[in-house]
């Protein structure tokens, strides 16, 4: 398995392929993924200069770690292709498919990625893929998305297009995207893959953007897609685990690790019952802390 | 060889971009800059922009550059953009061959 499938993705930002001035140093931001878009964000007449601007910056700049996803143009238009060639020799990350609707869609942008990591020099399998899901059909066929593909890292859901499609609109409550979120994340989930919520683009009501990050947190998703630097705090706070969480997580898997080998299955700690299915959750706290960098315990270093 | 038969343009006016213009030359190349920073950086403008002819293998052409401070790797990038528009061709474009960094 391709290493970067599993890495930390709390935040993707966006940004337009075409324009030098926001793709030269989004890294100083610090978001965990940048996302260079080809699709909705770059003018009909500007589809060809913005591959020319996006292999550029893949190959010259440095993004100091933060994981290079290429959004390429919908499987509808006469573009995608030669996106996909473009962003794989240029040396992306990752493609995410916009509107994905079935898993043959990733299937199709995966033979392409093929021919071009041959043609291109890359490691087969170095590119992994992103299923954006943008309409009621693809929230139904969300599981077998998630399926498609051994590169596939994550589904992301597109709320713009997705309430369109619903006859709704965005409200800012949540309400009209309740149902594909948590269809989505149950789906991503089964299938051992990540998912992330759609942009939140009211850039002046910050406190409907925690409250929205806090939900989409305890629903189960790994990250939120953003649209501006202001917004990477918020998240990274949120998806961290605080300190408490931590140290607590440590005890449950000290004691379970302990109390196994005395043949005792039940205990209580700091007054909290646990037992073996507090495991997996407290490992993944800590292996979340590490990811953040806020972990400096010795737990789990192997 | 890529041959300039048709005016073709890319890029912008804005901040850390430039704007090309490729037409047919005189059987050379002739290049003109206009540029905020041309006094630090004319020189290197110039070495990018001869060096991306010479990647593409463009020999007769007429090209201005009105730059707004743009990156080397900016540069490179709008005048391939131009060339190819010139050249018509959007597809199964040379990338890492004749389109390098």
């Amino acid at each position: 398995m391709n290493p970067n499938k599993k890495r930390l993705r709390r935040t993707m930002m966006f940004l337009n392929a075409q324009k030098p001035g926001l793709i030269k140093d989004p890294y100083i931001y610090k978001p965990d993924s940048i996302m260079l878009d080809l699709e909705d964000a770059v003018a009909e007449n500007q589809k060809d200069a913005a591959r020319f601007s996006l292999y550029h910056a893949l190959q010259t700049i440095d993004y100091r770690g933060c994981e290079k996803v290429v959004r390429i143009n919908g499987l509808e238009t006469a573009f995608w292709r030669e996106d996909v060639r473009c962003a794989v020799a240029g040396g992306c990350d990752s493609i995410r498919i916009p509107k994905t609707e079935s898993a043959q869609d990733v299937k199709t942008v995966e033979e392409v990625i093929i021919q071009s990591e041959k043609e291109f020099g890359r490691e087969p399998g170095s590119v992994l893929i992103m299923a954006a899901i943008e309409s009621a059909r693809g929230v139904m066929r969300a599981l077998d998305i998630c399926e498609s593909s051994e590169r596939l890292f994550g589904i992301a859901l597109s709320g713009g297009d997705y309430t369109k499609d619903l006859q709704t609109r965005i409200t800012g409550t949540g309400i009209e995207l309740m149902g594909a979120r948590q269809n989505m994340v149950i789906a991503a989930r089964a299938a051992g893959v990540q998912c992330f919520d759609t942009v939140y683009t009211d850039m002046n009501d910050m406190a409907g953007f925690q409250q929205d990050v806090e939900t989409i947190h305890l629903m189960g998703f790994d990250g939120k897609s953003i649209i501006n630097p202001r917004q990477i705090n918020t998240v990274h706070k949120i998806f961290t685990p605080s300190e408490k969480e931590v140290i607590f997580a440590e005890k449950v898997v000290r004691e379970i690790d302990e109390k196994k080998a005395q043949g005792i299955g039940v205990f209580t700690v700091d007054g909290k019952m646990i037992d073996i299915a507090f495991y997996d959750g407290a490992k993944r706290t800590i292996e979340l802390a590490k990811a953040s960098g806020t972990y400096k315990g010795g737990l789990l270093d192997d | 060889m890529i041959e300039i038969k048709k005016p073709a343009m890319a890029g912008t006016l804005e901040s850390s971009d430039c704007q090309v213009t490729v037409e047919e030359g005189e059987g050379t190349i002739e290049f003109s800059l206009d540029s905020t920073v041309i006094n630090q950086y004319g020189n290197q403008i110039r070495k990018v922009a001869y060096d991306t002819l010479k990647n593409l293998d463009v020999k007769n052409v007429k090209l201005a550059i009105v730059d707004k401070g743009a990156l080397d790797c900016t540069i490179r990038a709008r005048i391939e953009a131009a060339v190819y528009r010139s050249a018509e061709q959007t597809e199964n474009l040379p990338w890492g061959g004749a389109i390098r960094s």
